[in-house]
């Protein structure tokens, strides 16, 4: 689950004064549509940005655990307590792939999850949201990992092969934790008066920052055109948030629900649905960390990190006994 | 070994049985047993494999691209190593 184009924020990366030629060969083969590989020569630029957006979106996989685990304990069903375990344990897992691929740029685990739990990186925003009731678990699948999707399937042709590979394993599970949400607002619309209106409630929080989680408009966005040379990214913030309102206005019609938009009509001429304007400070708000739950959220990771630190500990000592152990037994053997 | 060294292993899944292991990303792991039990969580959580392997990454010793090259150049022009490369008439079966 991502995201918001997380590569439109951080340092902007120093421009290329690698020597021209391999930087030229490097465009060339990124141009022919070739994989790069972790031990191929890279400008230093493309590395950092790879970094940055790996790792920022590595962190809110990890980050966006904690906002639906808040219902595990209160899930209505076992059968729903038993997906959203699931659904938890997949981002957790994508976390992983997606820190080995960075890993694989030269930047360690540690590092990364230091950059985490000191606050200095960036994870996407949405998950300083709260999850007040068991419909938000519905809109969080259903929109939030569906705008995830949205901007997702296009990293699956990422110039850099071990990004891209990892995608495509994200992607082919993001599918279920899309549709899972949506059966949730379905059942929930189907329901009584009053959870009808918790499934609108959801819908009238969560439209809004699922539209930001595309980023700024293209006019805002400083590094798309550099990005989009790279072939990291391959469409604009603006063309995947189009995107994402065409195919999910309907659904939501279909589901008896009001999109939170007094300005939202189909345009004949362009043939898409045209929104509001977007409050973006609210979205730049919640970057700098003032949104509702950044200081929860960074809390509880780390929270995690210190109870843990026990079982590292106990698991590290336990893999250093038996190795010399081993050492031991095998010089035993040789005299 | 502190906690931020837990070495780096490559995980190696065989999806059923008759086919080979294929590699499909790497996890850390204070142990290669830990390794197998991590990838299992990881990577087979829909069924992906019926067989695992784990490695520890220093271990693998991979060739230079930068020498691709010279390394695999030589078997650039010995096409006559591939079937196609001999014409046989039509009217000859079974070749």
């Amino acid at each position: 689950m991502y995201t918001q184009a997380l590569d439109t924020h951080g340092k902007e990366p120093a421009g290329s004064t690698e020597a021209e030629p391999r930087a030229a060969h490097f465009q060339a083969r990124v141009d022919a549509e070739e994989k790069i590989e972790p031990k191929d020569w890279m400008p230093e630029a493309y590395r950092q940005t790879l970094i940055r957006q790996i790792s920022q979106h590595a962190h809110s996989e990890i980050v966006g655990m904690l906002p639906e685990g808040n219902w595990i304990s209160r899930a209505p069903t076992l059968k729903r307590k038993a997906v959203l375990i699931a659904k938890v344990q997949d981002e957790g897992g994508h976390g992983m792939y997606l820190y080995s691929a960075a890993e694989t740029l030269g930047i360690s685990r540690a590092q990364m999850l230091e950059q985490l739990l000191s606050g200095a990186a960036k994870y996407s925003s949405i998950f300083n949201y709260p999850t007040l009731t068991w419909a938000d678990v519905g809109a969080i699948g259903w929109l939030v990992d569906g705008a995830a999707i949205m901007n997702q399937i296009p990293i699956c042709r990422c110039s850099y092969g071990p990004y891209a590979r990892a995608m495509v394993r994200i992607c082919k599970e993001e599918s279920f934790h899309q549709r899972q949400g949506f059966e949730i607002m379905l059942t929930l619309t189907q329901g009584t008066r009053a959870q009808r209106a918790m499934a609108q409630d959801a819908l009238n929080r969560w439209w809004w920052p699922s539209l930001m989680m595309f980023g700024p408009s293209d006019a805002d966005s400083k590094h798309t055109a550099q990005s989009m040379r790279w072939k990291i990214k391959r469409f604009s913030n603006d063309e995947l948030r189009q995107k994402f309102i065409d195919i999910t206005v309907p659904q939501a019609h279909f589901l008896g629900l009001t999109i939170p938009d007094d300005e939202l009509h189909w345009d004949e001429a362009s043939q898409h649905y045209h929104v509001g304007p977007i409050e973006w400070s609210e979205f730049y708000a919640v970057l700098k960390g003032n949104g509702p739950c950044n200081r929860e959220r960074l809390e509880a990771r780390q929270r995690a990190h210190e109870a843990g630190r026990w079982v590292r500990e106990a698991a590290a000592a336990h893999a250093e006994r038996e190795r010399s152990r081993s050492a031991s037994q095998a010089a035993g053997e040789a005299a | 070994m502190s906690e931020g060294d837990w070495p780096l292993f490559e995980v190696f899944i065989r999806s059923r049985s008759g086919l080979e292991h294929k590699h499909v990303g790497s996890l850390h792991a204070a142990d290669a047993r830990m390794a197998i039990e991590h990838a299992r969580d990881v990577y087979t959580r829909r069924q992906e494999g019926v067989s695992l392997w784990v490695v520890r990454s220093a271990d693998i010793v991979a060739s230079d691209p930068g020498e691709a090259d010279a390394l695999f150049e030589p078997a650039r022009d010995k096409v006559y190593r591939h079937p196609t490369f001999y014409a046989i008439p039509e009217e000859v079966k079974n070749l």
